[in-house]
Parts: C-alpha cells; structure tokens; sequence
C-alpha cells in the first residue's frame, strides 16, 4: 500500500523541504491523511510554509485522536486537578507518562496501564488482540519496569450471532499466544457479551510492571550529543496509517487509500526485547527510552525530543528495513511491532552494542540530540522533516467538541423496572436463579482464562476466578499487589456520571476484598464518535463522575486511554469506562479467596440491600429489559467497608469474601460455592425484615456496597464487633457445608452443586467448541 | 549441589526453575544458552517456555545450541537431566528422549492443575515418590500431545520408562496418558507438566485443603539432591 502515489510525489521519491518553500502551493492528500481543513492550515502556519509530504504524514498520525487525544484532553485534565496533596503522596509518575508510577513501599515502584486495541481486534482479532497484548507490555517497559502480568477486558457482540465466535477465538487466540509466550502470567479480566458491541468488540489490554525506585526511566532526550538508537525487530510495512485511519473514522468510510493496515506481532522478539531492555536498563547506558506503537518513529522521535526539551537530527536511511521499497513517509509512519528506541550517552554505546548483541537484536543510530527547539530529519543528503518537536507531540489541536443531552436519555430513565413482573413464588426464583448463572455473562469464564498461562514467575497469589488479580512482588517480604478492572456498560448507557463512579467502585471492592489496600487508578475509556454531541455528553459525565469519585475516595488516576469511534453505523456501543484500581498488600499470604473452603463457617452479608434492579442482569437477562437509573453508590460507606475488610484480613478474621454486583446476592452465593465447590445453607429471612425487600430484590437486586464474607466460628464476635465498632451493616445470612453437596437457599431452592456446576461451566465451550 | 537451568532466548520458566532448586536446598547455577561450560553443575534442568519462538519446531533449534550439545555429552556419563514443557521438547529433539510432541488434541494452549500418576519412581528426578503415588501440579503447553510409534510406545512400557501418566483426564491427547518419560539410565527425565510452579504454598495448585497450597513438585527436586548427596 503506497500512501503517496505518482501523483502527489515528486518526481525524484522525495519531497522536501526544499521542495516545500519552491513549490508552496502543491496539492497534498492532507483530507485522505484524517486532517481537516483548519488542521491543515495551521500546521502551514507552524512551519511558515506547506508541510512536506513526510512532516504531512507526521503531523497527521501525531494529531489523530489516538495520539493527541484532541477531543479528550479538556476533560482529562480533571485527573490531575481534582486531587489532593495527600493523593498524590505515593504518586512518582503521573499523567501524560508512557504509564503511571506508584511508589508501593520498600522502595519498590509498580507502574500499570490499560489500553485499547479496539478498532484492530475487530478487523483482524488474532493479530489486533495479539499486538494490543505486545503494545502495553512496552509502554510499561518502557518506563523501566520488568512487565510482570497481564489482564485484559474483552466486550463481545451477542454470543449466538454467526461473527462472533470468530472475534471470540481470534482474540482469545491472539491474548494467549503473545502474553504466553511472552512468559507474563494473566491474572485477570472481564468477559461481557452484548449485541451492542456486534460491530464493534473492545479489547482492552492491561499490564503491570515492578522495579525499584532508582530504576525508573522516562521518555526524553535531554543531553545534546547522545545517540538516539532504533533497536528490535525491523521496520516492516505493518501498521501504515493504522493510527490516524483506524482511530479516526468508522470502517464504513474506509475508502481504498484508508484500508486499515492492522500490525502484526512476533512474541518471541518481544520477550527478547524485554530482556534486553531489562540489562540495558540495569547497566545504566541508557538516559532515555521510548516504546514504539502508534505513529511509530514519528511518535518516538518527537516526544523523546519535546519531553527532554531539547532537538534532534535523524538520518531517516539509517533504520534496518524489512522491505527495501518503503518511502521515507511509510518508515515515519510504520507501527512495526516490537521496537525501542533509546537515547544513549556516546560513550556508552560500546556496552550498549555489547548488550544487544548478545541478546541477538538489531539496532542502528538514527541520530543524536541537539541544542536546539528542532527535529531535523534527513533521507540520505535531502532534508525532509524540519519541525520544532512540541508542536507534533504536545501541541496539537485541541477540540471542545459540541456536548448535547441525549434526545433518548428521559424515556430510557423513567423506563424503570419497576413494571417487571416479579416471581411468583419460590419455584420461579429458583429457576430464574438457574437461567441467570447459565447466561454468558454469569457463566464460568475458564474456557477462556485456561488458554493463559496463570503460573509462570512463580508470584501468582490470586487469579481468576478470583475478584483481583495478585501478585507477589517482593519474595524477600511477600510484598505484592492487587490489581481489578470493572465496567458497566449498562449501568453507564443509564447514567454516565454514576456509571463511571459505579465502575470505580467496583474495581476498589474487588480490591479490598482480598485484604489489599486500594491505592491508584487507571482508566481505559471506550465511547462512541466524538462528533456525535450525545457521545460527548456521554464522556463529559463519565469522566466528571470518575474523577469526582477518585476525589472522594482519595485515590488517584495515574495514567489511561480513550478510544473513540467505537460504533458501527450511527449506533455507538454503551459507554464504557473500565476503570482498573490497584491496591497494595504488605504480604499476599494473608490474601483473602472469592470462596469459601472449610465446614461450618457463618456466611456474613455486609452492607444493606436496596430494591435496585434497574439496570441489573435480572431485568436485562430474565426480562430482557434495560430502563432507569443504575443503583445509588455512597462512597463514605465503600471507603468504611473497604477499612473493615482490611482491618479484618490484617487480624486474619475472613476466610473467604466476594464482592456483590451482576446478579446480586444469588449469583455471588452460588460462586462463592463453585469456587472450591462447597456448599452453603442460606437464609433471607432477617434480610427481607431488615432491609424491607422481598426475596426477588434480596436475591437479584444490584445495590451497591456489599460483600459476601465467611468467617470461622471461632472469630465470629471479633468479627462482629468489627462491624458494630465501625458500623458497617452486618447480617448473618447462612453457614458453609462441606458435606451436603447442596446450596439451600432456605424456602426458596436447594440447588444440587453438581448441577449448578453442569449449568455454569458448559456454556462457553458449548457456544465457541 | 549446584543445579544447572539453561536460559534460551524465549525462556519463560527458568527463574521459576532457580527458585524450586533454591527451595529444595540445591544451589541454582543460571546456564547461557550460546556457553557449553556447564560449570561443574550436578544436574541440569532445562525450563519450559517458548525457546526460539518455537520457529520450526518447538525445541528444535534450542536442541542445536551449545549449551545442549554439551548436556547431551554429559547426560549420556549420567548427568541427572529434567526436562519441563519446552525443556521434555528440546530433549525429545536432541533425541535424549524418544517421541515427539504435537499440538494439543483441542488445539488450544490449556494451562490448569494436572492429576499425575507416578509410574516409575527409580529415577534421578522422581525417587522420593512412592510408585504410583498421585500427584497435582500445573501443566500449560500448546504443544503437549506425547506421539511415538508403535514399537516405541511398546518399548516404554516394557522397559517401565512412562514416569508419568495423567490421571482422570488426558489434557492434550498424549498417546497411552503419557505425561512424562524417562531415558533407559534414568537419568534424563521429562515431563510436559511444570513441577516448579508446585514447589511453594501460596503459589501451587489449589488442593483440597487451602488455596494454592500444592507443593507436589518439590519432590522432583529434593529427589535429585538426595540422588546426588549419595553419590
């Protein structure tokens, strides 16, 4: 694929700058480039003259909404303004960063992120998934950490609908082949089926890196004289306008210049890559070090040199090709999977040789660095690019795009669920309990989670089917993390500002359930087109709901993505934030399971159940309806439950806790039991009266706020006393049973194990083989 | 007792290896793949993982490096070999051991705890087991699927060379529930399955009794320690 055909290119191959002040009023395919007109126009004013056709291809990925997040931006800001001092206090890198930066204690730092592959994942899943997998690896390489897991967040369309096996394999595929190859254990993630990502799949990617606090790396060449290196694998033809093409356009309009050209990865290289950056890092050649993805060379090169301040001057025919026929425009374009590009001190460079020879990977000087506001690039003796650095990396376009309520938005509150017919009696809970763990969305996942490797280095302390991901990062101390990513899109299609807060809760749950302390988050916001006001609306609440509620809860957003144009035709998919929250824990021996184990321990319900089934997998799986406000969310009680089930697990007094959301108290009931398949017997009695809801909001309803805890008898008045001294709601609600093979639910239903697990566990691999 | 683990390019496993031979109170010696000095070591472990991106096939290049070529010397004077995943690939490719190994039955990289009979515990690797004592460690492989020919497969239970059968379910369609073989000596062993990655409570299997608490795979390693403290 040429981006630049006969017509629009000099005679010569090469437009340069030259060129550019001789010939001012040449045609240039700046609209076929995602540029608008304005745009255009202001980047002739930058440079005083029309771009070449190179700084055109620069300017044109570097500005797409994938990289300048030019319709985000303002609202973004709102994560580094609404916090606190004491926020910020174990915050090392924030923002604007490859990825964000944790100081965890011990003088160990964590860095994590997610991102999408989106747009990729739905053209080609096994290659989009795969590369999304390799691209977040490197960012948090990149900010010189050892990657250490992965977990990532998958929509699907509806399950029976004739495409989606094929997205579902593909991606599961692709997630499995790079992440296991690349010997990162995946801890986590979500599943969720819905037919409103039919044309439009998200896979969000999230990894997770550790290092020490002295180790950390940024991505800027600061020190005129040093070399900028290209190093892994070679510059190929994959990726060529991925950026600007695929995050900015529907794939309806994608006329034949606009094919989207999706990268393709070799894990192998990566893992290598890894470990060689990890010795370089550890010999200390290296002053700066920058990933490449999207906008490849053009990205890297810019950014390292506007974040340092500084300039630099690359000879462009110096990068190790695969294909010898690349114009210089597609080398500055290329997203070429697996590469680096490091800023070296000259007299460091022979260790720096010595490092990735012996690691097999190819590198060569592009350039150096200059005293000067100035990226000058080269192609043999012709200048093609001449730019000051900041105006490609940091000063793009900045959009307040028009915001506008959703024409749909009052019918679809005042649609409650409220109309819905409740069961009747006990027989038809019973069976809508049965139907709603058989659903896709309830059902169990391991069809998926089998296809990664959970074990290797050895510090996996939870995983699915878990509510967090841990991980041990000190083997001296049992040191470790806890990571959780949720969203809800329907809970966000209702209500955007409580969408995104709901989602943020959830995450934090998940996190303090495992006795892990929540301490920072990241983000990966999936909306539709940001030139449809309504989306904008949608965004402009998501992200005031997200930040108001890191605010509240007092812990901050270190990094994230937004992926726009997820929507096929007019219809975007719901708004979806997945937010990912990580918490610390001093040592992951005293981490807390999902389910229960032994005999005999009393089964707690802590918090208080509300009649809210709007928006819940009840109203939506059983009644196929979607209506109304999502539940209420306090966050002064989820900052309390979170200290009870901290302070709990530190005095050791939990044996298992699961956190309440899709489905409600029946489906975490039956998980709890499923997860070392033990059974329970449960009453709803003293619920009903203390919270005055009948059985079908006890079992179903979505209120917020609530875990499912056991405890050993023996602990059963300190545990209370915990719960009165810091009034968190606490009900006695059953008691585990080893022996019966049954969950009794009392008056309603007594579910053989055997055939909950039957139900539970045949529903993917009877949809996908 | 120094404990050799060979990282090649593409290795996953190998700090995972160091650690189960530090846990079972050997000494772990980190072997270069391109370097055939073994450095004295008493055994030698080769770790799973995806050596050479399993470009042509898996092992088949990781078999041609120095560092094999060098095992494949000594394993033959009775250097105590274990080979995991990758590491059973590559001795299967240096032809160390018979058979090969092909895509999982269901095509798909299936990593879960894996039941394991102990068939032959007169092994370097495997002698503080009781035979047919039963087993939980990890397994996770693409490529797991133990095929020989008929003659071979006759040859391996006659001569009580099958270490390991899975149990209760064949994960990847390895012909007669082979997991694991071991070489006529009994010093060359390798398995699909990954006993390091059952070596520590909080980081093994979940057993009946706590999560994560499986350390079956420690056994492998305290097996070769006390095989080579004796000699």
């Amino acid at each position: 694929m040429k981006l630049f055909n006969q017509k629009t290119l000099e005679p010569s191959g090469v437009d340069t700058t030259d060129n550019a002040s001789t010939e001012p009023d040449k045609e240039q395919p700046w609209q076929e480039l995602g540029l608008k007109q304005d745009e255009y126009e202001e980047i002739k004013n930058i440079l005083g003259r029309r771009p070449t056709s190179s700084e055109l291809a620069m300017y044109s990925v570097m500005w797409s909404e994938h990289c300048s997040y030019k319709s985000s931006k303002i609202y973004l800001r709102q994560f580094g303004e609404k916090v606190t001092d004491e926020m910020k206090k174990y915050l090392m890198v924030g923002m604007g960063e490859n990825a964000g930066v944790v100081d965890i204690g011990e003088g160990l730092a964590v860095t994590f992120k997610v991102e999408s592959h989106n747009h990729p994942s739905y053209i080609e899943p096994f290659q989009g998934a795969a590369t999304g997998v390799g691209g977040i690896v490197r960012d948090i390489l990149s900010m010189g950490a050892r990657p250490i897991a992965v977990m990532d967040q998958l929509r699907f369309g509806a399950p029976n609908h004739p495409d989606t096996a094929r997205v579902v394999h593909g991606v599961v595929d692709g997630i499995s082949f790079y992440g296991n190859c690349l010997g990162l254990p995946n801890i986590g993630g979500e599943t969720v089926f819905d037919s409103v990502y039919q044309g439009n799949p998200l896979v969000n990617a999230l990894s997770i890196g550790s290092m020490k606090h002295e180790d950390l790396k940024l991505a800027k060449a600061s020190n005129p004289g040093d070399l900028v290196i290209l190093f892994g694998a070679r510059t190929g033809a994959d990726g060529i306008g991925g950026v600007s093409v695929l995050a900015s356009e529907t794939f309806e309009s994608t006329g034949p210049t606009k094919r989207p050209a999706v990268q393709v990865g070799d894990p192998f290289a990566e893992k290598v890559l890894i470990e060689c950056c990890l010795e370089l890092f550890h010999s200390g050649v290296v002053a700066g070090i920058q990933d490449l993805g999207g906008a490849g060379i053009s990205c890297a090169t810019s950014e390292l040199a506007s974040n340092g301040g500084k300039g630099m001057r690359v000879q462009l025919k110096n990068v190790l090709l695969r294909d010898e026929s690349l114009t210089p425009e597609e080398i500055l374009m290329s997203e070429s999977q697996e590469r680096m590009c490091a800023v070296v001190p000259k007299k460091r460079l022979k260790e720096f040789e010595r490092i990735v020879n012996k690691w097999e990977v190819e590198y060569s000087v592009l350039g150096d660095v200059i005293d000067e506001d100035r990226l000058y690039i080269n192609w043999g003796h012709e200048e093609i690019v001449n730019v000051p650095p900041r105006t490609v990396a940091h000063d793009g376009p900045v959009y307040e795009r028009p915001v506008a309520y959703p024409a749909y938005q009052n019918e679809l509150n005042e649609n409650s669920s409220a109309k819905l017919p409740r069961a009747k009696n006990a027989a038809e809970l019973a069976t809508q309990l049965m139907q709603l763990i058989a659903t896709p969305n309830q059902a169990d996942k391991s069809w998926i989670t089998a296809q990664y490797d959970k074990y290797v280095g050895g510090n996996t302390a939870l995983s699915m089917p878990d509510d967090s991901g841990m991980i041990r990062v000190s083997e001296e101390s049992g040191l470790g993390v806890a990571l959780a990513t949720d969203a809800n899109g329907k809970y966000a299609y209702l209500n955007p500002y409580e969408g995104a807060r709901l989602a943020l809760a959830e995450a934090y749950r998940n996190v303090a359930v495992t006795g892990a302390v929540p301490r920072a988050v990241t983000n990966c916001l999936n909306f539709g087109s940001p030139e449809n006001p309504e989306v904008m609306w949608q965004f402009k609440e998501a992200t005031a709901g997200l930040a108001d509620a890191c605010l509240e809860l007092g812990i901050p957003v270190t990094g994230g993505n937004v992926s726009f144009y997820n929507q096929s035709g007019d219809v975007a998919i719901y708004p979806t934030p997945v937010v990912g929250v990580l918490g610390v824990i001093d040592d992951v021996a005293r981490r807390i399971p999902s389910g229960w184990q032994d005999d005999g321990n009393n089964i707690y319900l802590l918090g208080t159940t509300f009649d809210e089934l709007d928006g819940s997998a009840w109203a939506k799986d059983i009644h196929d309806h979607l209506g109304g406000q999502p539940p209420k969310l306090d966050l002064a009680k989820e900052k309390l439950l979170a200290d009870l089930l901290h302070g709990a697990s530190i005095q050791g007094l939990i044996e298992s806790a699961h956190d309440l959301s899709e489905g409600g108290l029946g489906i975490a009931v039956l998980e709890a039991s499923l997860r070392f398949n033990v059974g329970a017997r449960i009453w709803l009695g003293d619920v009903l009266d203390r919270d005055g809801i009948d059985q079908t909001s006890a079992l179903f309803s979505e209120s917020q706020t609530r875990v499912l805890v056991s405890v050993g008898r023996e602990d059963d008045v300190k545990f209370q006393a915990l719960c009165d001294a810091r009034g968190v709601p606490c009900l006695r609600i059953g008691v585990t049973d080893a022996t019966s093979g049954l969950v009794e639910i009392k008056d309603i239903a007594d579910l053989k194990l055997e055939d909950i697990r039957h139900s539970w566990s045949g529903v993917m691999s009877g949809l996908f083989g | 007792m120094k404990i050799g683990v060979i990282t090649y390019p593409g290795t996953l496993d190998d700090r995972d290896a160091q650690r189960a031979i530090r846990l079972a109170g050997g000494t772990p010696v980190p072997l270069w793949h391109d370097d055939d000095d073994l450095k004295k070591v008493d055994a030698v472990v080769l770790p799973g993982g995806f050596s050479y991106g399993d470009y042509l096939r898996c092992g088949a290049i990781a078999a041609k490096a120095p560092a094999t070529k060098e095992v494949i010397r000594l394993a033959a004077k009775g250097l105590p070999v274990l080979g995991i995943c990758n590491g059973f690939q590559v001795l299967v490719e240096s032809h160390l051991l018979p058979g090969g190994l092909i895509r999982n039955e269901k095509q798909h990289f299936i990593c879960r705890d894996q039941k394991l009979r102990v068939e032959n515990n007169e092994t370097a690797w495997t002698s503080l087991f009781e035979k047919d004592q039963e087993i939980l460690i990890p397994l996770k492989n693409g490529e797991g699927g133990y095929i020989a020919t008929d003659d071979t497969l006759k040859m391996l239970e006659q001569e009580n060379r099958i270490a390991f059968r899975y149990v209760e379910n064949n994960p990847n369609g390895s012909m007669n529930d082979i997991a694991g073989i071991t070489n006529e000596r009994g010093n060359v062993v390798g398995l699909m399955p990954h006993p390091e990655h059952a070596v520590e409570a909080g980081f093994g299997p979940d057993t009946p009794t706590a999560m994560r608490s499986g350390i079956d795979g420690l056994l492998f390693f305290e097996s070769v320690l006390k095989m080579v403290v004796n000699s």
